[in-house]
């Protein structure tokens, strides 16, 4: 595939302490999936790409412009029902009623939750309310999807059917841009691997080059150490 | 104490036997401060949750003042409405004075600082545990605010109810621009004052039992819808 972004010496600095610094990638991915240790900016640099945060230092350039959404690892419910959580994201962006309701529909059996769309969403379980917040991502129609650690707090069935659900995404043509710190996810998931540490972008490989042999030490010793 | 406890069984009678002066004075009083507390809401909300929001030159300042007048002492409030209102003021020609509405609009002034500042924190809360997933999904500012209004309604009740509670028990603001007159501006409260005054305890204790009972009662339905609201919404 095309290259789609680029970053240019991007840093980002907070009260003194630097947070990004100095990277420099292009992404062509499909599924690119950005790692390495806790704190180390994985979270930062996808805030920065999609224009949470902006940048103290370097740019991010867009070489084909996306239509974008995110997934959070806490998911955001409004007290209001599942099904009206998914169209408020489509109320926000220029889409017709009917329309929307259609979306929203369709998101909702993405994800498997259809029959739960008149339940209030903050009531359900962590991997429901993940789930609905995918449909929402869903029913906007993304281009590229960021995801920040969707699966850090649900359990193994829930993050299964998350992973299940990200993998429909790129197969509908999405790119998919996501961080995680669980290697055997990394290793489902990606096509291609990000990896960085304490703020530095150290290696972008292809993923079975990456989880073969990373060519950097840093990389190497955290995939020894998370196998441990 | 035999004063007292005739008085008590007086004030019982006048209770129970549905008084029409007594529910004229109750039906008054809750006219007056529902419309100033719905009144203080329809200001108060909006410029709490832009407060807590926005970003502009001297926000923090707003905060600070906004937090400081919820302490507005009553009879300095109904000063400055009597005299905006009086016949010489900038308002004199709306005639309001020593009518329920000038009562309504100085219990609005002295309730709308309680619900902004309410709301402000309210919705502050809201906006630091909402505000990355709203920007993502492409929403402005004034939008984002209304979604947290809509979001914290059951929390922004409270902030509604602490305004009323302020307006029904307040007598300096409604005693100087009512005039507290017989049939026309008495509510519980300056009843309350003016019948003690005089020594006629019956329909001062049976104002102040009406009265007390409505702030509990009101409190407490407050707190089982709030009970509901957390169960039935998250």
């Amino acid at each position: 595939m095309s290259e789609y972004l680029r970053l240019e010496s991007l840093g980002l600095a907070e009260r003194g302490h630097t947070i990004v610094r100095e990277i420099n990638l292009s992404f062509a991915a499909r599924r690119t999936l950005i790692l390495g240790p806790n704190g180390a900016g994985k979270s930062t640099l996808l805030r920065l790409i999609h224009g949470l945060l902006k940048p103290s230092v370097g740019s991010v350039r867009w070489t084909e412009p996306l239509r974008q959404a995110m997934v959070f690892q806490r998911p955001i419910m409004l007290r209001t029902t599942v099904f009206k959580n998914v169209l408020y994201g489509l109320k926000l962006v220029r889409v017709g009623d009917g329309e929307r309701e259609r979306r929203a529909h369709e998101a909702l059996e993405r994800v498997g939750l259809a029959h739960l769309h008149g339940r209030a969403a903050r009531v359900l379980s962590g991997g429901e309310q993940q789930r609905v917040a995918l449909a929402r991502a869903w029913a906007l129609e993304p281009q590229l999807l960021f995801l920040d650690e969707p699966t850090a707090s649900l359990d193994p069935a829930s993050s299964r059917e998350v992973e299940r659900i990200i993998g429909e995404f790129a197969d509908a043509g999405t790119r998919i841009l996501m961080t995680t710190h669980n290697l055997g996810q990394a290793r489902r998931l990606a096509d291609e691997v990000v990896f960085i540490d304490e703020g530095r972008a150290v290696e972008q490989s292809p993923a079975a080059d990456f989880f073969r042999q990373p060519r950097d030490a840093r990389a190497a010793a955290f995939i020894r150490e998370e196998l441990l | 104490m035999d004063e007292i406890s005739t008085s008590l069984g007086l004030a019982a009678s006048l209770i129970a036997g549905a008084d029409a002066k007594l529910y004229g004075i109750v039906g008054l009083s809750l006219r007056v401060s529902l419309s100033a507390t719905l009144i203080a809401c329809i200001a108060g909300m909006p410029i709490g949750a832009w407060l807590a929001v926005g970003r502009f030159a001297g926000r923090r300042v707003l905060i600070v003042l906004f937090n400081g007048m919820m302490g507005l002492p009553p009879v300095a409030v109904g000063l400055l409405i009597y005299l905006m209102l009086s016949r010489a003021g900038p308002l004199g020609s709306w005639g309001l004075l020593f009518t329920p509405g000038a009562m309504v609009i100085a219990q609005a002034v002295l309730v709308a600082p309680i619900v902004a500042a309410l709301t402000r924190q309210v919705i502050a809360d809201a906006w630091s545990e909402y505000r990355e997933q709203l920007r993502s999904l492409g929403a402005s500012r004034p939008r984002a605010a209304a979604t947290l209004l809509w979001d914290g309604r059951f929390s922004l009740l409270t902030a509604g109810l602490a305004g009323f509670g302020r307006a029904i028990a307040e007598v300096g603001a409604v005693m100087i621009v009512g005039g507290n007159i017989d049939g026309a501006t008495r509510v519980m409260t300056t009843t309350i004052a003016l019948e003690t005054s005089k020594g006629d305890l019956p329909l001062a204790l049976a104002l102040g039992f009406v009265l007390i009972a409505l702030v509990l009662g009101i409190n407490a339905v407050a707190y089982l819808l709030r009970g509901w609201a957390a169960r039935r919404w998250g």
